[in-house]
């Protein structure tokens, strides 16, 4: 790195007089650790009080309670009953939340970056001293590039506080890794489709279905938990599940059929079945001619795209595309093609999804019960602020014409146009960073340090010393979702419902809650206006009173349930139905593709294989982490502390590999990883690929249970293929290879 | 009253919210755990199959680590539940080492500590052990034998099932729906 | 491929990734039982075949080193506990399906016995010695005149320490390795074995030294039928006990169990002794001091071994 922002480990100088008395405090509080979670006499104690909150520790949000012993000490986290999310019950990353509130690695102070001896170093700071800082860098800013060069990159709760502030300040650059990263082309595949997007929690009937058809999805391992609950449900309801993947995931061991596909070709897969459906004329004849448009040019398309063409593309035998089909039909219309949810792969992502849309809508199964419900949301006024400023250039306008489709801010856009090019000083000059390891979440770490690099301000907020902040300027400790509020949740589910957070105990340490970062920092910008409560209490409660019930009520049940408004859960029979697109109608043939420049029907794009002697490196969720940020969480990295490297033992044999030996990975950009990773060899997995769980590999040493744990698979997804539709970064294109002499490649790292 | 679990493998899919479940609500020291999940996997690609199970102690009706325990600390509790009484255990390890399911531990405190079905904690109060009633997929049930309406008779009535190591003559009470 | 892999990390102390709840403490704790049995089984033997004059090592001199041995053994015991402060448990109660309760409860015969049986033998090593106490005199008498049911109990209480050693290790059908019945004889009769061979080496009487050597040539015979015994018994089995004999041959504790306590602490001085017997001149420590040792690593090696068999599931 260069000179002006070199990484530091929040260890340094200023933190030095802790850090050397760390050793001992660490050592205290992790037998504090121990003692509070773990002291003995189980059931002696009593669990006196309980309070609601819903889940921070993935998107899928679960309404629970935590309940606190008569210390005030908290002792466990669990569902709450009434929750659409969770139906009563946690995921284990949501029963392990309780790892990260007492996690001895958290940040507990506000930290600035300083130059002592012409060493960056990191010092602690009040708050006061921080936000001061911040606000002035921002008002530079604003003053040299304008409001607009602010952004805002947030995965999680902190989001809608710090977003209320930056489009206050006058910038609409407010982007999170969950769109381009993740379900962006899902939501613009089936936008151009249905004229609607699939939301969150996905608007899937599972519990009702009858075939459950998952692409690339692995259900149980991404544990999104009123899915897998439902899943589990249709298992019981003898649904047929059929999985698309070249692992054989925990979900497709639990499948009636497995494609084993060969990676990057499911749009073959995809457009036969499409042609299947439409030969035989196993499709929903009454729905599509109700409904779509466009079948006529669909069917002409698909002609050639025979269940024998696809084999010569998948591997995977005609007859089980048939038969698969087969059993599409049989269920159809409570059918689900799973849309899944991190699907930025190839870079003609948006296009696979669409010919998913295409499939969902040739069997009936949007607006069916077992397939796509209808959502509704409960509307809930915001507490009443002046109309934001209208910022003089808007986020799509930095991305120089490309990602027409994106209906969500690109993150990945934002970070490109940061960095200067040529005449072009960069677009944005400072980001705040709140609840997202950008350096693991975006792929191509090289070219987001590029972009850091040209920043004048990086504020990263987060609960742990993840390696961005070894790049801030000023690092904020916010406390974890137990210890604070935050805006109401109001998710769109078959009833509208509202669910509440608040504090079950006093943030630890010095860290705040984003909602007072926020607005303290609102105000020493000279931005109260948009923050006029007195404190969250009153503006939620306003809200709460506003929908009919208060904060005093939701404190005492946590979660409100709703009646829907419309009785429209399912398409009635024969019934019209306008849909939000060009047409009214469900556009097999999408007119927003054709206007945009891109194919109007899908088409299959042949994509690189791995050279000789590489693997497909494909990645994936473990049900026991959320990305990197649980990798640290003490109770969670009990039940998994390191990420494994799935290998084929034809592949293994030719290699000399044994389950357990560590090695390192190489990809075709000679990126070669940090730390080693163990091979687990698994007649699970292709012998083109190698498979590893993401968020592992963590380098900043502060977070002592990550460190050196397992193998980054961020930073050897060098090569990004971008959805020119909306800016989406394929990630599955990269390929690895093993070095199994691992400590010579150290020695080459260290020259 | 014979209290039994079975766990149903077709819907587990191994996340472990049992095993962290287990360790919150009953105290269990980081490091250490009661329940723990075990998958299979037979065959040649791409012909597999797999096999997922949430274990825990199979509180048998016929106990090696109570009939070896030199002071009557492991003893059998109501319902055939199978408990370790820590101020009695003199922390031998004979049990531990009677175990054919290693479903024992010695805990930092020194007694030898395992699964107790949530007795006292939960089941005494009518709830179900803390592993079954947090599963995302449903996939454990509890309940009382002898009665013929609690969960567990009925979906052993239904299911084909199976025990681990049946040969031990251990009589395990925990079955695994196959 | 059948691959098996336990999900959640388990990696309970001791437990995992394979059971090691016993360390060194309990195979020391085995063969001091059992050294200390074999020799006090033979101080009881002659004392009742009315053979003291004949045998004056192993029926005077050599019990004074059990009560040491005991206490040792028990030290090891205690210091294996993890719950050390509950050790008094131990005494509550009486649980007879618990080879480790009636364990314990032996030792508390026999040690007291072994420490009777020195003060009655005191004279024997310290000729002026003198109780001081008119009561410790009278006590002494009383045991004197009841010496000879004395020698009957502990004939009999040494006979269950040396057999409890390998059954409190058999009665554990979850590791096949210890889950056969001959256990019990085999260390009863290792631990007689190393019992005689301790009294060759203290005796200094030759004819004494010669008994004794024939004696520990039986028993190396019977305890070499035992351990092949041992072994057809677990390849005639189920695959849990061929996959346990296996940790034998061929597997990880081949080279110690057929070189260490087969070779070096059986066969060779087998060799000696018969050797000493057809009048070859030996020295006299080393058959004896190879039985000895052969006998420890034995207990190591069944203790370690036997933790790592399992059944299959």
């Amino acid at each position: 790195m260069s000179t002006r922002r070199s990484f530091i480990k929040i260890s340094a100088l200023g933190l030095g007089g802790i850090a050397a008395a760390g050793g001992l405090t660490r050592m205290a509080m992790g037998s504090s650790v121990m003692d509070t979670i773990t002291k003995k006499t189980p059931g002696k104690e009593k669990l006196l009080h309980r309070t609601p909150t819903y889940c921070e520790i993935c998107f899928w949000q679960c309404a629970g309670w935590v309940y606190k012993d008569d210390e005030g000490k908290i002792k466990k986290i669990v569902g709450n009953e009434d929750d659409q999310h969770c139906n009563g019950r946690f995921c284990p990353r949501g029963t392990g939340g309780i790892g990260q509130y007492y996690d001895e690695d958290r940040l507990k102070t506000p930290l600035i970056r300083t130059t002592i001896d012409g060493k960056q170093t990191f010092r602690e700071a009040s708050w006061d001293e921080a936000l001061d800082l911040i606000a002035k860098k921002m008002k530079d800013i604003a003053g040299k590039y304008g409001t607009e060069s602010m952004a805002l990159f947030s995965h999680g709760s902190g989001g809608a506080h710090f977003g209320q502030l930056l489009k206050a300040f006058g910038s609409t650059s407010i982007a999170a890794p969950s769109f381009a990263q993740c379900r962006g082309p899902r939501e613009v595949g089936f936008l151009t489709t249905f004229g609607d997007i699939i939301y969150s929690p996905e608007r899937i009937d599972i519990r009702d279905t009858r075939c459950l058809v998952l692409i690339g999805s692995h259900l149980g391992e991404n544990m999104h938990n009123g899915q897998v609950q439902e899943m589990s449900d249709a298992i019981d309801r003898g649904a047929t599940i059929i999985t698309v993947d070249p692992r054989f995931s925990t979900a497709a061991g639990k499948s009636k059929h497995w494609l084993p596909i060969k990676p990057a070709t499911d749009m073959a897969l995809l457009l036969s079945w499409i042609h299947v459906l439409i030969e035989n004329e196993w499709y929903d004849k009454e729905y599509v001619a109700l409904h779509t448009t466009g079948f006529e040019q669909l069917k002409e398309h698909v002609k050639t795209y025979t269940p024998e063409w696809a084999y010569g593309i998948t591997t995977i035998d005609p007859n089980m595309i048939v038969e698969t089909a087969r059993e599409m039909r049989d269920a159809s219309p409570a059918v689900i093609i799973n849309p899944g949810r991190h699907v930025t792969w190839y870079g003609d992502d948006t296009q696979r999804l669409r010919a998913v849309a295409i499939l969902t809508a040739l069997l009936g199964s949007w607006g069916r019960r077992g397939g796509y419900y209808q959502p509704e949301k409960f509307h809930l006024p915001s507490f009443p602020v002046p109309a934001f400023p209208t910022p003089k250039r808007q986020p799509s306008q930095v991305y120089e014409g490309k990602y027409t489709l994106a209906n969500e801010v690109v993150a990945n856009g934002i970070c490109d146009a940061t960095i200067p090019t040529g005449l072009d000083k960069g677009k944005y000059k400072g980001w705040i960073v709140n609840g997202t390891n950008l350096l693991a979440a975006l792929p191509d770490q090289a070219k987001t340090l590029k972009a850091i690099e040209a920043l004048d301000l990086l504020v990263v907020v987060d609960t742990m010393p993840i390696e961005l902040t070894g790049y801030a300027d000023v690092v904020l400790p916010e406390c974890t979702y137990l210890e604070r509020y935050d805006m109401i949740r109001n998710s769109n589910h078959r009833q509208p419902n509202l669910a509440l957070r608040m504090p079950a105990t006093e943030p630890k340490y010095k860290s705040k809650p984003a909602e007072w970062i926020a607005k303290e920092l609102a105000g020493k910008l000279g931005l109260s206006a948009w923050f006029p409560w007195e404190n969250i209490e009153e503006m939620l409660d306003w809200q709460l009173k506003k929908a009919g019930t208060s904060l005093d009520e939701m404190k005492r049940i946590g979660v409100k349930n709703f009646p829907r408004e419309t009785d429209d859960l399912y398409f009635k029979e024969g019934e019209e139905v306008s849909f939000n697109t060009n047409s009214g109608k469900i556009e097999l043939y999408s007119s927003d593709m054709e206007a945009a420049g891109f194919a109007p029907l899908p088409v299959y794009t042949a994509h690189e294989e791995p050279p000789d002697g590489f693997y497909r490196l494909i990645y994936g969720r473990a049900p026991m982490h959320t990305f990197s940020r649980t990798a640290n969480n003490p109770n969670l990295t009990d039940l998994m502390d390191e990420n494994v490297l799935w290998v084929n033992p034809k592949v293994a044999k030719l290699w000399g590999l044994e389950s357990g030996q560590p090695v390192k990975l190489k990809n075709q950009d000679d990126v070669i990883s940090t730390f080693p990773i163990k091979v687990r060899v698994t007649e699970r997995i292709r012998w083109d690929s190698v498979y590893m769980v993401h968020g592992f590999g963590h380098n900043n040493p502060k977070l002592t249970r990550a460190f050196g744990r397992g193998v980054s698979d961020t930073e050897l997804i060098t090569r990004v293929h971008i959805d020119p539709a909306m800016g989406g970064t394929g990630m599955r294109g990269n390929f690895v290879t093993f070095i199994t002499d691992i400590n010579n490649t150290e020695k080459e790292a260290e020259v | 009253m014979r209290y039994a679990m079975a766990v149903d493998t077709h819907k587990c899919v191994g996340c472990s919210d049992c095993v962290v479940a287990c360790q919150t609500e009953n105290n269990v020291p980081i490091g250490y755990c009661r329940d723990w999940v075990v998958e299979v996997t037979d065959g040649t690609y791409p012909n597999l199959e797999a096999e997922i199970r949430s274990e825990r102690c199979n509180h048998c009706e016929n106990s090696p680590c109570v009939r070896c325990c030199p002071t009557g600390a492991s003893h059998y509790a109501e319902g055939g539940v199978v408990l370790v009484t820590p101020e009695k255990c003199i922390g031998c390890g004979a049990c531990i080492a009677s175990c054919p399911y290693d479903a024992r531990y010695p805990h930092p405190d020194g007694y030898v500590d395992k699964c107790t079905f949530c007795l006292e904690n939960r089941v005494k109060k009518g709830l179900n052990p803390a592993c079954v009633s947090v599963c995302p997929t449903k996939c454990m049930y509890f309940g009382d034998l002898d009665d013929p309406n609690s969960p567990v008779s009925k979906v052993l009535k239904n299911r084909k099932y199976k025990t681990l190591i049946p040969e031990a003559g251990t009589n395990p009470q925990l079955y695994f729906l196959i | 491929m059948r691959e098996e892999i336990i999900v959640s990390g388990r990696m309970n102390h001791l437990i995992d990734p394979q059971l090691h709840i016993w360390n060194w403490q309990i195979p020391l704790y085995l063969f001091l039982g059992g050294l200390a049995a074999g020799i006090l089984f033979f101080a009881a033997l002659y004392t009742i075949m009315h053979k003291e004059k004949e045998y004056p090592t192993a029926v005077r001199l050599a019990p004074f080193i059990t009560p040491v041995l005991l206490a040792l053994g028990l030290l090891a015991l205690f210091i294996d506990l993890h719950h050390k402060l509950y050790f008094w448990r131990l005494y509550t109660t009486l649980r007879l399906q618990s080879p480790m309760s009636w364990g314990a409860w032996t030792l508390m015969i026999v040690t007291p016995l072994s420490l009777i049986w020195c003060a009655l033998n005191i004279k024997y090593l310290f000729p002026r010695w003198d109780w001081k106490y008119k009561w410790l005199f009278q006590l002494e008498a009383f045991f004197r005149k009841q010496q000879l049911p004395l020698a009957w109990l502990m004939l009999i209480s040494s006979l269950i320490l040396g057999v409890y050693t390998g059954i409190l290790l058999s009665a554990f059908n979850a590791r096949p390795l210890w889950n056969t019945s001959i256990l019990g004889p085999l260390f009863l009769t290792s631990g007689l074995s190393t019992g005689a061979a301790a009294i060759v080496l203290m005796s200094k009487n030759a004819a004494e030294r010669m008994t004794f050597a024939r004696i520990d040539l039986m028993l190396i015979g019977i305890e070499l039928f035992l351990i092949i015994h041992m072994f057809m018994g677990f390849l005639a089995s189920t695959q849990v006990h061929i996959d346990a004999a296996s940790l034998f041959l061929g597997g990880p504790y081949t080279v110690p169990f057929w070189l260490f306590v087969v070779t070096l602490g059986l066969a060779i001085p087998a060799l000696l002794e018969i050797l000493e017997i057809r009048k070859f001149y030996m020295p006299p420590f080393i058959a004896p001091i190879l039985v000895i040792i052969g006998g420890l690593i034995f207990r190591f090696i069944m203790v370690y071994a036997g933790q790592a068999s399992r059944w299959l599931y």
